[in-house]
């Protein structure tokens, strides 16, 4: 009936897999019963779990994505904790746990933080920027949403309900085949990537249909911003990356649950195939998790430089030789499973070249703060860091691409160190700085910069503190993934690197400070013009948060940065004499009923539940169906209230000192004309 | 036109696109897939080999029903682009029977080799073969669903935009179908049965 | 009038889409029947075939042109193209050299 379900999977075995059940099972507790306790089940229900506004599922990712890096980041401090005191020990981790707990750290930072972040990302900003009202597909973009959450909830679960996979975020065969991996674990590290990988692919679709089709009348592809370049190419390397993912995935799910042999080391199986596929996904999944935030350093570098970006074309046609050039090094990754050295040449030699257009980015954003009037408030903070951490992961990198060299350093914490200073700087700052610099557009407020100094400079030092002794390490020969070790050079290298990790949790609770902060002073903090950066792009011509419908007319765009010719025009904040009625797509169950579907399809799947899974199945199927028969119901916004809503906006923005005193945000307005009263 | 056929328009558009971009994903898929299989074509762990399983005249059957198919799809989507219900309800029913045939023979033809112990779990050969060609033939069911309920939707209203964007799609996604078989065919049958 | 000029032109095309199909779908199986190619043409002759009736099928039956199809479209299907070319190429190179050095055929 339960198939391998058994009251076996509950965690009795283990306190310290007690305690992580706890923690999951009373946190979920906890935010049920502030949701029941304040009443605003209701509120949330109607306002933001149904909407099929692009803005407010826009921000739901981000929340994904910040509940799930407080889990991934743990596991990383658990790792840190085990290997700063595991010398000729054997630590407080047994090896199979510690095995989860880099598995879960892996696959919850790329899939199911850094994912989400960025989708959130674009999905707030991107359709504002092309003067869009919202995405191609509205409904289908809450059925993505739902659909990650589905498969972050399978891994947030597998802590309470059986184990997480022991077989590493890439789950390499044959160990995660039935004859090593026989429980549960590398079922659930497939059926959260499958499921969330189908939400991936229709968000994909979705970003690229609006990009190509909803662009405001003027806005040409040369005159697209510079984030919406790299969400459109992101997107692109999505629809045509993750398919490999699926067919990997897939090949698994049938080798351990059907009997198949694609893997395994009898029966004509050939594991090497899955290294090859997987990364075949791996690789432009790099790309996917870097680009966007290319796009979020381009819009912060120029908005805090005071300059247009600098040879904008270069960039857009740096981004796009990623996007191709991405698809072509995936050996880089498996350069020792014994390919000859035809093979390893050709992949090492792709692999430098994809260095090259990333090298004219970096020059393109230093040569667009050259001579620039700048900024250093928090987004641009988190920009000049990446510039200079960044960089250092690119030398690595290419380093790495020599094969000789990937020879000594394969599978040792140099690699480890590489990938994380690409990762760090390279993403998770991008969507910090995009998290600090849209905040205001999205709730009216600005972040606390003192705050948010101390965050950026905890998590910029944590960082070299962790990852710069694991580069030496590498070299010394430690291997990633150790359990304990047995050599008393390593240790002092741990424990510093342990001492960055801590160095980084107090920048994750200056983040979480810094909101709090920020929610008590949202009145100090307030941006009543709905552009608190003095800034270029169109997501800024709206009032912060930006109204259901975003643009009361959509804009007629003449060139780049159309916000800012306006605003030198002097007609940024100047009212239309009519305004029309606007229609927009009501809220939906949809996500919600086809999330907790694919949820328990993963689930039953995972536990050989089949008719289950079965139910599942036919269900979705029969709401599909179902759908197809109904109509899309709208709502209309009256022009009377959008008329309304824009005068108070303009009227406010023209009349409110744009930085409100506040000191830490004082700098001199840099518009050349003053924008007319 | 009006307003609201403008903008009925412009989503089928968008819808079109969309659907356009995710056929180029499910391509991609299926290269992924035919990829695996000439990896392990020749990983049949002593057990059948491609020269021994795969009936010519089955190949045939099954490529003439799907080539048919893409004929009668095609003018089924001709009539109701022109508000033709009849033709078009009468150009998808013949569809629906030949991909209905066609998918009787795979299955036929899977349960034969399971019962001669040449079921997926026998080699690694037989599991690319089986998957490769299973999901093809997923494909066909699910394009056969949707013809059904193309159908439905004709019975019950008369053709509107909507009706024309569903068989639009499924027009494009019953080609798709098609031109993987091709590849089947010629990638999987036929160098098999050479002798 | 018009209408019925267009109606016998999509037909038309369909027609002779399907008409091209069938001869590129007889030629390979005939080859198959009667055999007498090597190894190596036989591949080549099918790849051909099989190449040619997709451009059929894209052309006749999905009607792609290259003048009339939106660029966007186009450059998804010539991206998707490229990408088979990437990823089947690169598989079969990779996994056949692998196989060369383990097996020493």
């Amino acid at each position: 009936m339960f198939g391998r379900l058994t009251e076996e999977a509950l965690p009795f075995y283990s306190e310290i897999a007690m305690a992580g059940a706890a923690v999951t099972v009373l946190g979920g507790l906890f935010v049920v019963a502030i949701v029941l306790w304040t009443g605003s089940l209701g509120y949330l229900w109607r306002n933001w779990l149904t909407s099929v506004d692009h803005k407010r599922i826009g921000i739901m990712y981000v929340v994904v994505a910040l509940v799930m890096l407080l889990r991934g980041f743990i596991d990383a401090l658990m790792m840190r904790a085990q290997q700063a005191m595991a010398m000729n020990s054997p630590g407080y981790l047994p090896p199979e746990h510690f095995d989860q707990i880099f598995s879960s750290h892996g696959t919850i930072m790329i899939l199911f933080m850094a994912m989400p972040f960025l989708t959130g990302l674009i999905n707030f900003v991107m359709p504002m920027q092309i003067g869009a009202r919202d995405v191609a597909f509205p409904r289908l973009n809450l059925i993505s949403l739902y659909l990650t959450a589905a498969g972050a909830g399978l891994v947030l679960i597998s802590l309470v309900i059986g184990k997480f996979s022991t077989a590493g975020w890439t789950g390499y065969p044959p160990f995660s085949e039935n004859e090593f991996s026989p429980g549960v674990g590398v079922d659930y590290w497939i059926w959260a990537l499958v499921v969330s990988g189908v939400g991936t692919t229709i968000t994909g679709i979705n970003f690229i249909t609006t990009v190509v089709k909803r662009r405001a009348p003027g806005m040409t592809w040369m005159r697209l911003p510079l984030f919406t370049w790299t969400a459109l190419c992101a997107s692109i390397l999505i629809v045509f990356a993750f398919p490999a993912l699926t067919v990997a995935g897939g090949m698994l799910a049938l080798d351990r649950s059907a009997g198949f042999h694609f893997f395994t080391n009898d029966g004509g199986g050939n594991p090497m195939n899955f290294a090859n596929i997987l990364w075949m996904w791996g690789h432009p999944e790099v790309y996917i998790l870097i680009l966007p935030a290319f796009g979020v350093f381009s819009e912060i570098v120029a908005t805090f430089s005071s300059k247009r970006l600098f040879a904008y074309k270069s960039l857009v046609f740096a981004t796009v030789v990623i996007a191709v050039l991405a698809f072509t090094t995936w050996l880089h990754h498996f350069f020792t499973m014994g390919a000859g050295a035809s093979v390893n040449t050709a992949f090492g030699i792709t692999t430098m070249i994809i260095a090259v257009p990333t090298g004219v980015k970096i020059f393109d954003w230093l040569m667009t703060m050259y001579r620039g009037r700048i900024r250093y408030q928090t987004p641009m903070l988190w920009t000049t860091a990446f510039l200079v951490t960044f960089t250092i992961g690119g030398v690595s990198g290419v380093l790495l691409a020599v094969p000789a060299v990937d020879y000594t350093l394969h599978n040792t914490t140099f690699l480890v160190a590489h990938f994380h200073n690409m990762v760090i700087p390279g993403a998770l700052f991008g969507f910090f700085a995009g998290y600090t610099y849209w905040f205001p557009k999205a709730f009216g407020f600005r972040l606390d910069e003192r705050w948010g100094k101390r965050a950026f400079w905890l998590w910029l030092v944590g960082f070299y503190l962790a990852f710069m002794p694991l580069y030496a390490l590498g070299t010394m020969g430690m291997v990633r993934r150790l359990q304990h070790y047995d050599n008393p050079d390593w240790q002092p290298y741990l424990i510093v690197a342990a001492i960055g990790a801590v160095s980084v949790l107090l920048g994750i609770a200056s983040l979480a400070v810094q909101l709090w902060v920020s929610i008590r002073d949202r009145e100090r903090l307030a941006d009543k013009t709905g552009d608190p950066w003095n800034a270029r792009t169109l997501e800024w011509y709206s009032s912060s948060p930006p109204p259901a419908w975003n643009f009361a007319r959509v804009p007629k765009i003449e060139g780049l940065d159309p916000f800012w010719r306006l605003k030198e025009r002097g007609e940024a904040y100047r009212e239309d004499e009519s305004y029309d009625s606007i229609s927009l797509p009501r809220n939906s169950p949809d996500g919600v009923v086809y999330g907790a579907l694919a949820f328990l399809f993963g689930f039953s799947m995972v536990w050989h539940i089949y008719w289950l899974a079965l139910l599942c199945l036919l269900s979705i199927v029969a709401h599909l169906i179902a759908s197809s028969f109904r109509r899309p119901v709208e709502q209309v916004i009256s022009a009377d209230e959008i008329a309304r809503h824009d005068h108070e906006w303009k009227t406010a923005a023209r009349t409110a000192s744009r930085y409100d005193g506040d000191p830490l945000c004082d700098y001199r307005p840099v518009l050349r004309k003053v924008p007319a009263q | 036109m009006s307003q609201v056929d403008i903008q009925q328009h412009e989503e089928n558009e968008e819808r079109a696109y969309g659907f356009w971009l995710f056929l180029m994903s499910d391509a991609i898929l299926f290269s992924l897939l035919f990829a695996t299989y000439a990896v392990m074509v020749t990983a049949t762990d002593d057990g059948p080999t491609r020269s021994e399983i795969f009936g010519y005249w089955r190949t045939v059957a099954n490529t003439a029903l799907l080539l048919c198919s893409s004929l009668t799809m095609g003018l089924a989507s001709i009539a109701i682009r022109e508000f033709d219900k009849t033709t078009g309800l009468r150009w998808i029913f013949v569809t629906m029977i030949l991909a209905f045939g066609f998918l009787v023979l795979e299955i036929q033809e899977f349960a034969g080799l399971v019962a001669q112990g040449a079921g997926p779990d026998r080699s690694g050969f037989l599991s690319g073969y089986y998957t490769l060609v299973g999901t093809h033939g997923a494909h066909v069911t699910i394009g056969l669903i949707w013809m059904a309920v193309l159908c439905l939707h004709l019975a019950l209203r008369p053709i509107d935009p909507i009706i024309q964007s569903i068989t639009e799609r499924l027009t494009m996604f019953w080609h798709l179908v098609g031109i993987v078989w091709i590849g089947i065919y010629s990638m999987v049958y036929l160098p098999g049965l050479y002798q | 009038m018009t209408d019925l000029r267009q109606h016998q032109r999509d037909v038309r095309t369909y027609l002779i889409g399907f008409g091209l199909a069938v001869v590129l779908t007889v030629i390979p199986f005939v080859i198959t029947a009667t055999g007498g190619l090597s190894r190596t043409w036989f591949d080549l002759a099918i790849l051909f075939a099989a190449i040619v009736q997709v451009l059929v099928h894209l052309r006749y039956f999905l009607h792609i042109d290259l003048r009339h199809t939106p660029r966007e479209n186009l450059l998804a299907l010539g991206f998707t193209g490229l990408l088979m070319v990437i990823m089947i190429g690169g598989t079969l190179w990779i996994m056949g050299n692998l196989a060369a050095r383990m097996m020493g055929t």
